[in-house]
């Protein structure tokens, strides 16, 4: 199984990229995904993502790699944006299937705390039209532990 | 010349994504800092700044900068 690992520059479709995998993997059991969005409110009026070419990718690929050596996986996507998203708009999508629905489950868990918190992007938010950057919270750090 | 690359709340305290500094020759990092505003060389050199020399992440101590060299520098990340 070879993962599907993704940095997307520009807005994805999530149903369509869900529609995707799901049709490639008909053997499946079970698929669990998790979507990150922009959250409206809080007078966010953008998020941007930042990422560094020579580490972000091949670190994602890198966790993908030890996502699908630690469960038993059909297929693994990861997809995560970089640039400026607007609230509403898809950040990060994962995505994976297994014959057995636990398998899946802590799967994209796994995946989704490393990409929080230990994989390589910086995020700031635009408020009452000043960006400020943001640092993980104690929670990211907390769920990341989590793994041992 | 080696390119500096700030990344994250970084870049605000350059004030620019990243800069080219000249190097007669193969410098120590310690000695490359010397060369910024003090400003940014404390900020660089903050507890939780990691450090990519030409896309490898790496240990600050006894680092050699050269010709043509990248080096980023990276705050505490944040994604998802």
């Amino acid at each position: 199984m070879t993962p599907d690992v993704r940095l997307a520059l520009a807005p994805f479709d999530p149903a369509a990229e869900l529609a995707a995998f799901a049709a490639l993997h008909p053997g499946a059991g079970g698929i669990v995904t998790f979507l990150g969005q922009v959250r409206a409110g809080d007078g966010v009026e953008a998020l941007e993502l930042r990422h560094y070419g020579p580490l972000t990718l091949p670190g994602m690929t890198e966790l993908a790699g030890t996502v699908a050596a630690r469960w038993m996986l059909d297929g693994l996507l990861i997809l995560h944006r970089s640039g400026e998203m607007q609230p509403g708009e898809p950040i990060v999508l994962v995505a994976a299937a297994s014959r057995h629905r636990r398998d899946a489950f802590a799967a994209a868990d796994f995946a989704m705390d490393h990409l929080k918190s230990d994989s390589w992007f910086w995020k700031r938010e635009k408020v009452a039209g000043a960006w400020r950057w943001i640092e993980p919270r104690e929670q990211d750090h907390a769920d990341l532990a989590r793994w041992g | 010349m080696a390119r500096l690359v700030f990344l994250g709340r970084l870049e605000d305290v350059a004030g620019v994504p990243h800069m080219d500094c000249p190097l007669a020759e193969p410098t120590a990092l310690a000695d490359l800092l010397l060369m910024l505003p003090t400003q940014l060389a404390e900020a660089l050199q903050g507890p939780r700044v990691r450090i990519a020399h030409n896309g490898v992440v790496t240990e600050a101590a006894g680092l050699v900068v050269g010709d043509g060299d990248e080096l980023a520098f990276l705050p505490p990340v944040s994604g998802g």
